[in-house]
């Protein structure tokens, strides 16, 4: 039997705002233990929450940016559970009405568009961290740290509409992509900026129906995220093959082992007994605040992707490297309008200095005036490379680099021609042997040619010269 | 309104609260007492009627992004019952 | 104002003698520090008394005044607080051995306010646990006892408040009101207390009970004494969401305001059974007292009044099982030692240290909260909650304000009702549906029963209409003069 694997993916994003959703303690990374806390985030008796405006703006601009209906009213509700990492025994989040509905995000696969549905958007608090203070094994005490509490988290959860574990790696990275360039997320999966659980099921090809799904935690990169959709897909279709039947459960991926295993430990049953904050008012979001906020939205990956392939007439696959970062993709084109020959070089050489490019190390004439000189054959490939490389991070002009160190190769005709007649003359055995058919020799000359303009003469032009001379 | 003895222990399992034998048999009477009672509202037909989590409902304010931190760590720190340097200290999630 | 004894004067009146300093902050604070050592071992109103510091901010605030500065309208004036409101570096406890010791990194927003006015503040007072109860007798730090009759209870839950205030030990104190935990106690104390629109005053800092109907106010000797607390701690707070942006009007000069012409609301389902036929004279008292000023009595029908305690008592304990969920041992206050895990930990320290009623009722919520309940219990309580609130709105379309009993009964005894917690609950009968709609009450004395028990009535007035209902309460003051301050020997 055939089957077919039905995967619904649930984003946790950190919200890029400088302070938490309902307290101003900072979000800052790695401080020293519970040193971003106040009584709000702390839960001690009497404090109360209060919005960050930011944080709405974040999720109303993801919302339009995935082509999500914005609710003019939604509510934050308390989901209740116990945890030391979570001060007030509950965690504020929006359950029935979230603040953003049925969007989708369009991701291209061999050439075909797959439209991969968005139910929903919502905003809700983070919890701290416990550290388990296992250094010992055995040891008796857990600590908390509450820093991360009440930092901002964004869920974007998918329509059960991905298929294979390649469908969900690329929603996810275009996803990522989308809120980095929104500037609402770092996008940063290894520091848990960006974290993804996945819904899993299977079914014979052509039924309906859902399977049961398995619910897939702790993957922290992309790659890991496709390894265990491919392991959890496997997993299942061995049981039903086995004549078994899938259990709904979690299952955490064990990367070092490349599997999926049951969460440890009787799981309570889960009651989180959700319902209104009181505390905090309904959303309301109006159409105009929805529409200024629209005004805002960059170019996305999508249509920067499909603008780039056919203005600069480069191959869709470089038009996707050069967006997977909106600052290298604007690079890019300030390069490529700058110099008005082929964009297909100037992209190859924009996705080689990727790194110093979205550092902001480089300048977009350095990589223009480069490959304008290389076509010009003013320098060689060579020379770019030292070019580039010496002119990273330090602001100055390329061009001038190039004459300091002269690496400026010779590709006059003319000056050529005279260096070619000069060695010619100074060899005669060997032109001899080379008219002969010992065409072989050729590149004695190349070498005899360099000698004498030190490395300095245009290699194609000594040849095409070569050539015609020895005839 | 009946409400069983296990009824009672899953509540109060939820509920983190720890009841002693007597407890839990006090409160499965009082529960059923006070349930019983509430559920006269189940006389009123609410089919058509909008639910009211606040008496005054307006939106919800906001705060703007800026940080302003508390700066008196130990203040948070000063009344747990058990720390580390400045971490809470609590015992051990053991699995039951 | 010679002759009467400091404890029995009225807050506007040491307010002005501070201010034209006829008498410093300190006298007035070491007058009513002796009054509470009198007092407090009869009425156990306090659970903190400060006595040091008190006289300390009552040494600045007379400096202050020397130096030409009054803070406001509470200059050098000895007030308390109800042990709810966080004070920073002072013990609050909530009436709970859970929080016994907890010493709060913050001020609340009242507390700060109370302080920002020039207040003093004498200390922290007994109240029911997490304000659950209507009696103040569920209180870690023991019942407090009503100065009229020691061995009666003082209402709850701001029962230390209403006691301490009608025991003279401070001019004035705040409390906080729920279903009718301000308004119960002075009715059953025979003093004045205020529960403001919801929103009128800032809930930061304010322990909650239950998120959607909690509301801090005044409790005072008298109407003009009331409202001029309420003026200090009203207003909108950026740390409240909950807080409403309506300027806050001149509730003094509303205490002056004639009540001629105003349509006075009588709601029949609050006359009915159940009423203790002295109550029923003394509020019949305090409409004729209105309607001898040109007032109008107009009966009125609020139709789904019975159903208000039922509502009340899901919504209230399904916001409490959350808001208490925070008592876990992990952060602050008590922690059950010797625990095996940590589920262990958390459940015996709320076992241990949560009082019956408050059990009692993070049972009720965490039930009516739970898979498969909640539609039949919250959700439904919710959409009650509607129907009583619309009973309001189209009530006040013919009427100003309403006139109902505080109480059904006056105080009843220590012990009575202590392990019969529906016909406990039946205590805040006629309060409750207020605070389910958000709109102000007050209590104000109208009568003794035969016993020598206070009597109040209450008066329910639109959504930010508190001048009314003040108006109202004052003009009934006026008409029945009463004792304020009890006999020292009750």
């Amino acid at each position: 039997m055939e089957f077919e694997a039905v995967i619904g993916l649930e984003v946790h994003a950190q919200l890029a705002t400088e302070s938490k959703i309902f307290c101003a303690c900072s979000t800052g990374f790695g401080a020293p233990p519970n040193e971003n806390t106040c009584p709000v985030c702390t839960g001690m008796p009497g404090v109360l929450p209060v919005l960050n405006r930011k944080a709405v703006e974040f999720a109303i601009r993801t919302a339009v940016a995935t082509s999500c209906r914005v609710q003019n009213r939604s509510v934050f509700a308390r989901k209740n559970y116990f945890y030391p990492d979570l001060p007030k025994a509950y965690q504020i989040s929006q359950y029935e009405l979230p603040l953003a509905v049925s969007g989708h995000i369009d991701i291209e696969r061999n050439g075909t568009t797959r439209r991969i549905g968005i139910t929903r958007i919502h905003l809700e608090e983070d919890a701290g961290k416990l550290v388990h203070a296992g250094a010992f094994a055995g040891a008796q005490t857990s600590l908390a740290d509450l820093n991360r509490c009440s930092v901002p988290l964004m869920e974007i959860v998918s329509e059960p509409d991905i298929r294979t574990p390649e469908e969900g790696g690329a929603y996810l990275r275009r996803l990522r992509d989308i809120l980095v360039y929104l500037e609402v997320c770092d996008g940063n999966m290894e520091e848990g900026s960006f974290r993804c659980d996945a819904n899993v099921s299977v079914r014979p090809r052509g039924q309906k129906e859902f399977g049961t799904k398995a619910e897939l935690k702790n993957m922290n990169s992309f790659r890991n995220v496709e390894k265990a959709l491919e392991h959890e897909i496997r997993r299942q279709i061995e049981v039903i093959e086995d004549g078994g039947a899938v259990v709904q459960e979690t299952r955490l991926w064990d990367a070092d082992a490349g599997v999926t295993v049951p969460m440890r430990g009787k799981e309570e049953a889960h009651d989180y007994r959700y319902f209104p904050d009181p505390d905090l008012l309904p959303l309301h979001i109006d159409e105009a605040w929805v529409e200024e906020l629209r005004k805002t939205i960059p170019e996305l990956p999508g249509e920067k992707i499909a603008r780039l392939a056919s203005r600069y007439g480069i191959p869709r696959y470089d038009a996707e490297l050069l967006s997977s970062s909106r600052l290298l993709a604007d690079f890019f084109e300030a390069a490529a309008d700058a110099f008005g020959g082929n964009p297909k070089v100037t992209a190859n050489e924009c996705i080689q200095w990727k790194d110093a490019i979205v550092a902001g190390r480089m300048s977009p004439e350095t990589i223009a005036h480069v490959v304008e000189d290389r076509e010009t054959g003013t320098i060689s490939a060579t020379a770019s490379k030292t070019l580039v490389e010496a002119a990273i991070g330090t602001g100055k002009p390329v061009r001038q680099i190039r004459d300091e160190k002269g690496l400026t190769q010779i590709s006059d005709a003319g000056a050529l021609e005279a260096i070619v007649d000069k060695v010619i003359a100074g060899n005669p055995k060997e032109v001899e042997s080379y008219r002969a058919g010992k065409t072989g020799l050729l590149s004695f000359f190349v070498g005899q040619i360099m000698k004498e303009t030190r490395g300095k003469a245009n290699p194609r032009m000594v040849q095409e010269v070569l050539k015609a001379k020895l005839g | 309104m009946a409400i069983t003895r296990e009824e009672v222990l899953h509540v109060a399992r939820l509920a983190r609260l720890a009841l002693s034998s007597d407890e839990a048999d006090r409160m499965r009477e009082q529960l059923g007492d006070i349930l019983a009672y509430i559920r006269q509202l189940d006389r009123l037909d609410t089919s058509e009627v909008v639910p009211t989590s606040h008496a005054v409902e307006t939106g919800t304010p906001y705060r703007d992004d800026s940080v302003h931190p508390f700066g008196e760590k130990e203040e948070i720190l000063k009344n747990a019952p058990d720390r580390e340097d400045d971490f809470f200290r609590v015992p051990r999630i053991i699995e039951d | 104002m010679a002759g009467i004894p400091v404890h029995e004067w009225t807050l506007l009146d040491a307010a002005r003698a501070v201010r034209e300093r006829e008498v410093s902050s300190r006298e007035l604070t070491r007058a009513l520090l002796e009054r509470i050592d009198r007092m407090n071992p009869r009425i156990n109103a306090y659970i903190t008394i400060l006595p040091e510091q008190a006289m300390r901010d009552a040494a600045a605030r007379d400096e202050e005044l020397a130096a030409g500065g009054a803070r406001g309208p509470l200059h050098g004036v000895p007030v308390a607080l109800k042990d709810i409101f966080c004070t920073k570096g002072i013990r609050t406890t909530c009436g709970s051995r859970i929080l016994h010791d907890f010493d709060p990194p913050y001020d609340a927003t009242v507390t700060g306010k109370i302080r920002e006015a020039g207040a003093v503040l004498l200390g922290k007072q007994n109240m029911d646990e997490f304000a659950m109860g209507s009696s103040t007798e569920t209180s870690w730090f023991g019942p407090a006892r009503n100065p009229w009759a020691a061995d009666r209870i003082p209402g709850g839950s701001s029962g230390g408040t209403a006691a301490a205030v009608a025991a003279g030990t401070c001019f004035a104190g705040v409390g906080t009101d729920t279903g009718g935990s301000i308004r119960q106690p002075a009715s059953l104390c025979g003093v004045v207390g205020v529960k403001p629109t919801y929103g009128r005053v800032s809930r930061y800092g304010m322990i909650a009970f239950a998120s959607s109907l909690d509301q801090g106010g005044p409790i005072a000797r008298t109407v003009p004494d009331a409202a001029v607390v309420l003026g200090v701690i009203a207003g909108p707070d950026r740390r409240d969401s909950t807080s409403v942006d309506v300027p806050v009007p001149d509730y003094l000069a509303a205490t002056g305001r004639s009540v001629k012409g105003m349509r006075v609301g009588l709601p029949r389902e609050y006359f009915a059974g159940g009423l203790d036929a002295s109550v029923r004279t003394a509020v019949e008292k305090a409409l004729e007292a209105l309607v001898s000023l040109g007032a109008e009595g107009v009966e009125i029908s609020l139709p789904h009044t019975e159903y208000a305690l039922s509502t009340y008592y899901i919504i209230g304990p399904a916001e409490a099982s959350s808001n208490l969920a925070r008592y876990d041992g992990v952060r602050y206050g008590y922690r059950s030692e010797g625990a095996k895990g940590l589920i262990e930990m958390m459940s015996r320290t709320r076992g241990e240290a949560f009082g019956a009623e408050v059990k009692r009722r993070i049972m009720i919520g965490t039930y009516a909260l739970s898979a498969g309940y909640y539609e039949a219990y919250y959700g439904k309580a919710q959409k009650v909650r509607t129907l009583l609130r619309q009973d309001f709105q189209e009530a006040f379309a013919g009427v100003d304000v309403i006139l109902t009993p505080t109480a059904p009964t006056p105080a009843f005894r220590i012990g009575e009702k202590v392990d019969d917690p529906l016909t406990m609950y039946l205590s805040d009968i006629y309060t409750i549906p207020c605070n389910l709609a958000g709109i102000p009450g007050i209590s104000v004395p109208c009568g003794m029963s035969p016993d020598g028990l206070p009597i109040g009535a209450q008066l329910l007035g639109r959504h930010f209409d508190e001048e009314a209902i003040l108006a109202a309460a004052a003009a009934i003051e006026r008409e029945i003069p009463l004792p304020r301050v009890a006999p020292e020997e009750g």
